[in-house]
């Protein structure tokens, strides 16, 4: 054995004793914990009251001590946002997956004139900010009067989904076989008839991956019913969490709790469908 | 027109009709409304490039501007190392598949799915002076000296508001150079094995080179992210970036200048879009330089 070798074992520095993998395994634990500790806090003190949020912040909670929730749940607007949530969400995501499928299979599908240049439309606003166009987007919506109505909410996610789900969706559709396709036409069968029987079905998976990339940035969007909506009861969750911070201001216990509620839904089906979420919300930069 | 023709425009002009009216009409007009004088809701005189000349020359307007950009510059060099730099570490760490990595992944990127506006409400507790779980650690241990009004004085509040952030998204940054590490081919790997013992080799030599596209896509994505930060800061810190303007971002004082805020009740509609038409050419082209110098030195595989 050479020196150098018995020196790098004699020396017991931290990577020897632990290895390599060893200090790489602690990185992860500390930060498994930094990541989760937080959470685990908030769900905590959701059970707690004041006094014991101050004399003992991370004690394990009595959990049948669920006075917070009540409080949020009874005494709140919070089923309603939950609700509106729900609305905006769901008919963007009809409507953004609708439309960008016909999009995409019409770009991917077809040649035509324009083909490439529709496509590059479709991918200006990729990158591009358009909380910076929120004036013009006020104005907009005043105009079709439309202002302090989900509707607002509605088209302007519809259009900021509409980039991600044609790029995503062009790229696979393009990779399909066209034998299918073609035996179809040779039988008579109608375009219309192709896409909805034969090609939508194929298409499926890259859906899943739009989907699951636009229904976490709208859920959790705050920016738009800010400018758009100032009627309480159209408000969406987190624009409602901002109300019900407020009027708990110094109630610790509910503050906790109305974040515990508002968490809740997402954390749960993060769990549950943690892959598909990781590869859908990373596809896009992955290519 | 043909019957295909029809079938091709029926298709797609739903589509290009959204996107036509809700994005790119709207960042059109903000360009247009950035030379015109504003009343309120109502478009004054063409004013050429007054607009721009207040907000970049004119006091007080200049040094809003100049200290809102130098905090955004802050922003985004500091997430750059926080943020990209212990996703990058993260990203190696998951890489060697050790016991519990499958864990440990979805542990990093539980935050990324939580609303800002939550995650700022739970920092903003957390970092309270007497309840905060922040402060109470540092005194369970000892370090009660040490415990500060984190988001009340301006020494600390911008640096609460990074780290913040950092926690909610160092998972983005972390998965996408995961990705690009498992499309390294195991042979190079297996070679650069035998070759060196070094990790340090390994990583500057091998990983990184190798992991460039990631490297590209989440440094724009960060330098657009963070120069359009909005929600954490108005949660945490007020429209106002208290105290006393330690935490104002460009983003916050694009939207007070537009629409007005309680302290200052006026909205001015014509400073504002001069504001978001400035930010959208320096994220347009800062970006694209990044991309193009970051592109110049990916390896295609």
């Amino acid at each position: 054995m050479s020196t150098a070798t018995d020196n790098y074992y004699d020396r017991k520095g931290l990577l020897a004793t632990l290895g390599r993998d060893g200090m790489l395994q602690i990185i992860l634990v500390a930060n498994t914990f930094i990541m989760l500790a937080p959470i685990i806090i908030m769900v905590f003190s959701a059970f707690k009251t004041n006094m014991e949020i101050f004399q003992s912040p991370f004690s394990v909670p009595d959990f049948s001590n669920v006075g917070n929730f009540v409080k949020i749940w009874t005494d709140t607007n919070f089923l309603r946002y939950l609700f509106n949530s729900f609305v905006v969400t769901g008919t963007s995501m009809v409507l953004i997956l609708t439309l960008g499928t016909m999009a995409a299979y019409a770009l991917g599908r077809y040649q035509f004139w324009g083909n490439s240049f529709i496509l590059m439309f479709f991918l200006a606003g990729l990158t591009l900010p358009l909380k910076l166009a929120i004036i013009p987007l006020f104005m907009l919506m005043r105009d079709l009067g439309i202002l302090n109505n989900q509707l607002s909410l509605i088209f302007v996610y519809t259009a900021m989904g509409l980039p991600t789900t044609v790029f995503i969706m062009t790229g696979f559709i393009r990779t399909l076989p066209n034998e299918l396709e073609d035996a179809a036409r040779m039988d008579g069968a109608s375009e219309a008839r192709i896409m909805w029987a034969i090609m939508l079905p194929l298409v499926r998976p890259a859906m899943v991956i739009a989907a699951i990339q636009n229904v976490v940035p709208i859920w959790n969007d705050f920016f738009f019913p800010l400018v758009f909506i100032q009627n309480d009861n159209l408000k969406t969750l987190p624009q409602g969490l901002t109300t019900f911070m407020g009027e708990y201001a110094t109630d610790y216990g509910a503050l906790f709790s109305g974040l515990t509620l508002s968490a809740a839904p997402i954390i749960i089906i993060y769990i549950l469908l943690s892959k598909q979420f990781i590869s859908g919300m990373t596809a896009g930069a992955v290519k | 027109m043909t019957g295909r023709g029809l079938w091709i425009t029926a298709l797609i002009a739903p589509p290009l009709a959204f996107v036509g009216l809700f994005i790119v009409y709207p960042i059109l007009a903000a360009f247009a409304y950035a030379f015109y004088d504003w009343q309120g809701l109502l478009r004054g005189d063409f004013v050429w490039f007054e607009n721009f000349r207040t907000v970049l020359f004119v006091e007080p307007y200049a040094s809003r501007t100049m200290n809102a950009f130098s905090h955004n510059i802050i922003v985004f060099f500091a997430l750059m190392v926080l943020q990209n730099g212990m996703g990058f570490l993260l990203a190696y760490a998951l890489w060697r598949e050790l016991p519990g990595a499958r864990f440990h992944r979805v542990a990093v990127f539980l935050p990324v799915v939580l609303s800002t506006i939550i995650v700022a409400y739970l920092w903003k507790l957390f970092l309270h002076p007497l309840f905060g779980a922040v402060n109470q650690s540092l005194r369970g241990i000892g370090l009660g000296d040490f415990a500060q009004p984190w988001l009340g004085q301006d020494s600390t509040a911008l640096w609460a508001l990074i780290i913040a952030q950092a926690w909610h998204m160092v998972g983005f940054p972390t998965l996408v150079f995961l990705a690009g590490m498992q499309r390294i081919p195991t042979d190079i790997v297996d070679a650069v094995r035998m070759e060196t013992q070094s990790e340090w080799v390994k990583i500057t030599k091998i990983v990184w080179p190798l992991v460039a596209p990631s490297t590209t896509i989440v440094f724009v994505l960060l330098f657009v992210g963070a120069f359009n930060w909005f929600e954490l800061p108005y949660i945490m810190a007020g429209l106002d970036g208290s105290p006393y303007g330690s935490t104002d971002v460009l983003g916050l004082y694009f939207y007070r200048t537009a629409f007005g805020n309680v302290s200052a009740a006026h909205q001015d509609f014509g400073l504002g879009s001069a504001l978001a038409v400035l930010m959208f050419l320096f994220i347009a082209v800062v970006a694209s330089v990044i991309t193009v110098r970051l592109r110049a030195r990916e390896i295609q595989l």
